[in-house]
């Protein structure tokens, strides 16, 4: 009886060549986890190179995914669970990129720190995986359980360096912090089901499209429920407070994967549920997200110059980052989008590249992170001052560099869209922070170093990071074209064809 | 009669009590726990959308939202595991280095 009934369930579809960069990531993390267990004495480089390895994978076959877009077009798979569109492709691309720098920093990180293991590789894959499951999300529930999959695994990394209190004190704040804002996303997304009769993104926006709601209160709590938990998410005002403490306590890798990796993740969800689902709704929920940026922009600009540590500094840099891509959330529009994901690429290497350098001169113990230490860096290691000070130019957003275009991409969008005040509050931050960025410079340029610095050397992996951040920050900062074409493509498309 | 709307004002009342329990209480342990009570709100929630709404998918949202609550809270109780050993006690405010 109970298995004629069974027989009646029908199974969704599943296509999984769509399913592949996820699966790079998610199996190449539990592998290498199995064969750590089994055998003890797996050399660190080919841990690290597997890591690298699995998100190479991801990335390759997310170049096969955006080609057999361009012929068959978008679809969805598992039931409209899992959304294939060239927003989704493009997102894992910078997800899995910034899993693998953040894997080639922590492997000389983990060896001057004696904390080496697996672990801290095994959990930024899963982390990863958990980021492309959100891209890919075409409902709620599988965005949240990406989103926690995600931040489970970034909870322990930020406490991973077992012998820092600053380490698991920040791993504790941040796991109380987002646990509780998981729990606003979360009844957020309830609300938007009670209102709509579906998590389903494509089944929302249908509904929306042809059904004016007479008592919306449902819908409005829920869609502000959801922004809370995602401004969180991003570390957007007023809900940023756990990013300095975070960034200053957690293990520098795990910051360059925090800032690049997981905020793109978090803009994923915003750009695909609020820009993209609730489209037809856009009165309702652009006014917040107009405060929300225009405070994220002041406070991380204005909060930066007062910072004596370059990490914390960069902390509340990366808040003002977030402010600028919210502009891209906010104008609702293909041109936002794309301007969007343009800044989540460049920022994704520019910021891995600028933790690379503070890996090195954080110096044993992954503290050292005063203005003085960074003295007469220009004298000491040219090659690294140099790098440094490209990136810092990238995220003031000086031109010829990809910095410049994004922050113009972003703000032209909103111009676009009619968001003028936004828009001029976003070029006077871009003002400010060029400044704090030049505290830095001249720090490093036109100081002498001190009696005691230390000697730095740039570990292989390291240098590795930091060639591609550079090139990767020069080359879309003087051709944008190259990358532009690639963002433009890269849309939401909330489609039911299989 | 009893309608949606009473699980929706219980629900909210409870996870309005959890949250407030999170802001003001400072040890560790009880924060989970109201979060715990937090999640447990929106699952009611879920139940009762879905009786209104007589659709299945709220039910079986509440089975994900079940095993999230028991991952988090293995995933928090192993930090605060982790700072027990380095020290004797450890509420909200003993993790005050990090600051600026």
């Amino acid at each position: 009886m109970i298995l004629a009934q069974a027989q009646t369930i029908a199974a969704p579809s599943v296509d999984v060549s769509i399913l592949l960069p996820m699966l790079f990531m998610a199996v190449g993390g539990l592998l290498i986890l199995t064969m750590t267990s089994i055998k003890k004495d797996i050399p660190a480089w080919f841990i690290t190179s597997w890591a690298v390895g699995s998100c190479g994978g991801a990335i390759i076959s997310s170049i096969v995914l955006w080609n057999q877009l361009g012929n068959d077009g978008a679809s969805s798979t598992v039931a409209g669970a899992v959304g294939f569109d060239g927003f989704s492709v493009f997102l894992t691309v910078v997800i899995a990129s910034a899993v693998a720098m953040a894997s080639l920093l922590a492997h000389p990180y983990l060896e001057r720190e004696g904390l080496e293991g697996v672990e801290l590789h095994v959990l930024l894959l899963l982390s990863g995986t958990g980021g492309i499951v959100m891209a890919f999300s075409n409902d709620l529930i599988v965005f949240f359980l990406g989103l926690e999959t995600l931040s489970m695994a970034v909870y322990v990394l930020a406490a991973m360096h077992r012998r820092r209190i600053q380490s698991q004190e920040a791993g504790m704040k941040y796991f109380v912090l987002g646990a509780f804002s998981s729990t606003f996303l979360l009844y957020g997304i309830a609300l938007i089901y009670g209102a709509t009769g579906s998590t389903n993104l494509i089944e929302i926006q249908g509904f929306l499209a042809n059904n004016l709601l007479v008592e919306d209160g449902l819908l409005l709590g829920g869609i502000a429920l959801l922004i809370v938990g995602l401004a969180f998410k991003v570390g957007a005002a007023p809900f940023h407070s756990w990013t300095p403490d975070v960034y200053d306590g957690a293990p520098t890798p795990v910051v360059a994967y925090m800032a690049s990796g997981v905020k793109a993740a978090g803009f994923a969800a915003l750009l695909r549920i609020l820009s993209s689902t609730f489209s037809s709704v856009v009165d309702d929920w652009v006014p917040a997200i107009e405060v929300i940026a225009a405070l994220t922009l002041i406070i991380g600009s204005l909060s930066a110059i007062v910072q004596t540590n370059v990490k914390r500094m960069l902390a509340y840099s990366s808040i003002s980052h977030a402010g600028f891509i919210m502009l891209g959330v906010l104008a609702a529009s293909d041109r936002g989008t794309s301007a969007a994901l343009f800044y989540l690429f460049t920022y994704a290497f520019l910021v891995s590249g600028t933790m690379a350098a503070l890996t090195i001169l954080g110096g044993k113990g992954d503290n050292d992170f005063s203005f003085e230490s960074m003295q007469g860096l220009g004298r000491r290691k040219p090659i690294l001052a140099f790098a440094l000070m490209i990136f810092l130019f990238a995220q003031a957003g000086i031109p010829f560099t990809s910095g410049f275009v994004a922050k113009f991409g972003v703000i032209a969008a909103a111009v676009d869209s009619e968001n003028y005040w936004v828009a001029i509050v976003a070029v006077f931050a871009a003002v400010v922070g060029a400044f704090l960025y030049l505290k830095v410079l001249v720090s490093m340029f036109l100081q002498e170093p001190q009696d005691n610095a230390r000697d730095v050397e740039i570990p292989g992996s390291v240098g590795v990071v930091l060639a591609t951040a550079v090139v990767v920050t020069l080359l879309f900062g003087i051709f944008p074209g190259l990358l532009d074409g690639f963002a433009t493509d890269a849309l939401v498309e909330l489609t039911t064809g299989q | 009669m009893l309608t949606p709307t009473y699980y929706l004002v219980l629900s909210a009342l409870v996870f309005s009590i959890g949250a407030v329990g999170v802001l003001v209480r400072r040890n560790p342990l009880v924060m989970f726990m109201c979060v715990e009570l937090m999640l447990n709100a929106v699952n009611l929630t879920f139940i009762g959308l879905a009786w209104g709404l007589n659709d299945i998918g709220g039910q079986v949202s509440v089975f994900f939202v079940m095993v999230v609550a028991a991952a988090e809270v293995v995933v928090g109780l192993a930090i605060v595991v982790a700072i027990m050993r380095r020290r004797d006690g450890a509420t909200a405010d003993d993790l005050s280095v990090l600051r600026g």
